[in-house]
């Protein structure tokens, strides 16, 4: 068996966006991660379901479309409530409107239960030092 | 040649049907009461005498038979996430036959153990977890099985990376090793199971409800009647090498404790940026609706379509529907013998035949962006499929068969489930298909022309 890590990935709610998805699928996989890709329009519930059935190490989760923060609200509680605990979860993209100051927006994930959050523009390379850290995988 | 005997046990009646291979012809068919208790034989006999008493005395070259009787092949399945491995052992039991009696998902208690083991299943079907997925939910419920006991094989087709544990776990069981039904996330695998299903049917289920007597005199029991009638199906749309299929197809079996309904279909959305959602669809589906029939389950057609509704298509008071509908259930033998019967009876069969194939289709949900609509389809897109086949008495002892079968079309009132548009109607009148389904193993190109000549078109349903 391998000791590949797993990542469930896909974009939150009725966010339609689906480049950044890609690049991410293909990003990942090179680093050496086995991918769930979700695609778009991907509710809690699918997320966790993922990552219940293939034991996944990660959920990443993408907005787009700027209501990432009511979409993912609950998420947290969610993954516990279904055996997911301490399962690592990220987010990323354009995850609120408009232009807040992002410490703050950082400080609202995290009190929702995300390990991390990423401001807009964060390349794929800095996601995957993060994971690989999280995850203590080698190299 | 000599004429061949396709025989359906089924709970209450044996059919036969005698082919004459050839000349692909249908000599005749003709049903008796089954007799499990005593010796099924006895009710083949009498199946047999009907039959030659319209053909004159046939001398057969080979028989097969297909099974529902003594309940038919009785399964119980358990998975992990309801909608991902629950359902695809789910799927991949009623694709192979099977009667579902209980789909359990997440980790089995010991209730459930008690719960298993009084409804004695023919066979349990044990997934969970993708491919070095999640390990945990299948070893407990195999630890959970071996402490219930019981005799009934179990198949294995979960996490491959758990499956030998399992065994060992349930050492000393009958227990089946297979790939798993959802290997990756998103990816289907039922066949390597449904193949293990249907052996067991074959060398043990067949052997355990007193059916071996009768395949002494017969060249084959092949499977159960469900699976014959799919393979009907299956080959009535997509033909043999030499004869081309009537294309994709919709089947519905309104009985009286079920209905059936099997697509063969791929499906795929019609607008191209569609994003499709949930467990990917076989091509061959079948579902069952367990609480949708015409006596034993009368009381969940009315509960699905709702009373009113009922009342108002039939014509009938609804106090007058309530009445008759709890009489139907307790007298499940009642033929619709009176006006007010057969009207209530069509409009019950339209309601069955409604909610079973909304529930066998997908749904299309629409998402406003300022770009316009975005579309995110779950299930099946049925609204192309242009053939609908339907069977069961309440559909075949009428003139209204139309009328009936336009309930399993597009409903403007409900524009999110992708039903047919409008379909051409053929009918199995003479109850042909589950043996048309048999003769397919080794005459598919008798069964596919028999099909096509003894289906009765009944124009188009729209
Ligand atoms: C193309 C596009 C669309 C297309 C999408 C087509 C498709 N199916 O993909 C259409 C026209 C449908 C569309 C619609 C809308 N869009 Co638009 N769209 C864009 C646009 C121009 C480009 C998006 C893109 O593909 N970028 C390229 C990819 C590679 O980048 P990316 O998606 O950002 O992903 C990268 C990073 O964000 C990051 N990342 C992504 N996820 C994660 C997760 C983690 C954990 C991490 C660390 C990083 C990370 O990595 C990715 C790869 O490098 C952007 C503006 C822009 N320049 O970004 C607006 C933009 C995203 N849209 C926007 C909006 C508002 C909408 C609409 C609501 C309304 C509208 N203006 O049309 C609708 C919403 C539809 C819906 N339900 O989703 C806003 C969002 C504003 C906000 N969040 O504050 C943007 C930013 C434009 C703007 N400046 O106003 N859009």
């Amino acid at each position: 068996m391998s000791n590949q890590k797993k990542l469930v990935i896909g974009v939150i709610g009725a966010d339609v966006h689906a480049v950044g998805n890609k690049i991410l699928y293909h990003a990942f996989t090179d680093a050496g991660f086995e991918v769930i890709n979700l695609g778009v329009m991907v509710s809690q519930e699918e997320y966790i379901a993922a990552a219940i059935e293939s034991n996944a190490d990660a959920i990443v989760v993408s907005s787009l479309y700027g209501q990432g923060e009511l979409d993912c609200r609950g998420m947290r509680e969610k993954c516990d409530e279904a055996g997911l605990e301490g399962i690592l979860l990220y987010v990323g993209g354009n995850i609120v409107i408009g232009k807040q100051p992002f410490d703050e927006v950082e400080k609202r994930f995290k009190a929702m239960g995300f390990n991390r959050a990423f401001p807009p523009g964060t390349p794929p390379e800095t996601t995957i030092e993060a994971l690989k850290e999280d995850l203590h995988v080698e190299g | 040649m000599r004429p061949i005997l396709l025989i359906d046990f089924g709970s209450t009646y044996t059919k036969v049907t005698a082919v004459d291979v050839e000349n692909a012809k249908l000599l005749g068919s003709a049903a008796a009461y089954t007799t499990v208790q005593t010796d099924v034989n006895d009710g083949l006999a009498n199946a047999v005498t009907r039959l030659e008493e319209q053909t004159g005395k046939l001398d057969f070259a080979e028989r097969y038979a297909c099974s529902s009787a003594a309940g038919g092949l009785r399964m119980i399945a358990s998975g992990l996430v309801p909608e991902l491995t629950a359902e695809a052992a789910k799927c991949a039991s009623l694709g192979a036959g099977a009667k579902v009696v209980k789909t359990y998902s997440f980790e089995l208690t010991e209730d459930d153990a008690a719960e298993i083991l009084a409804a004695k299943p023919d066979i349990f079907l044990l997934v969970g977890g993708t491919d070095g997925g999640n390990k945990a939910c299948i070893l407990n419920n195999a630890h959970v099985l071996a402490e219930a006991g019981g005799s009934f094989p179990i198949v294995i087709a979960g996490n491959r990376n758990a499956a030998r544990e399992c065994e060992r776990i349930l050492a000393g069981r009958e227990v089946y090793v297979c790939e798993n039904v959802m290997p990756k996330f998103g990816t289907l695998n039922i066949e390597p199971a449904q193949q293990r299903i249907r052996d067991i049917f074959l060398n043990r289920i067949v052997r355990a409800k007193g059916l071996t007597k009768a395949s002494e005199l017969i060249s084959g029991i092949l499977m159960p009647t469900p699976s014959a009638f799919l393979a009907a199906m299956r080959l009535l749309a997509d033909g043999t090498k030499a004869q081309s299929g009537i294309g994709e197809l919709i089947a519905v079996d309104v009985g009286g404790a079920t209905t059936d309904v099997y697509s063969i279909a791929d499906g795929m959305p019609d607008h191209p940026g569609t994003i499709l959602k949930g467990l990917p669809e076989p091509y061959v589906k079948r579902t069952v609706e367990g609480d949708v029939g015409m006596r034993y389950s009368i009381h969940g057609i009315v509960d699905a379509a709702g009373l009113d509704t009922v009342a108002a298509i039939s014509g009938l008071a609804a106090e007058r529907v309530k009445e008759l509908v709890d009489f139907l259930g307790t007298h499940t033998d009642t033929l619709p013998n009176t006006p007010e019967l057969e009207t209530l009876d069509e409009a019950l069969a339209g309601c069955a035949i409604r909610t079973a194939v909304t529930r066998h289709a997908g749904r299309i949900e629409e998402t406003y962006t300022m770009m316009g609509l975005a579309y995110a389809q779950t299930g099946k897109n049925l609204m192309n499929v242009e053939r609908l086949v339907v069977t069961g008495g309440s559909l075949i002892h009428t003139k209204n068969t139309g009328k009936i079968a336009s309930y399993a079309l597009y409903d403007p009132k409900d524009t999110a489930s992708l039903k047919p548009r409008k379909a051409e109607l053929l009918v199995d009148r003479k109850y042909i298909l589950a043996a048309m389904g048999l003769l397919s193993e080794h005459y598919p190109e008798a069964a596919l022309t028999i099909m096509k000549e003894e289906l009765e078109n009944d124009g188009l349903a729209e």
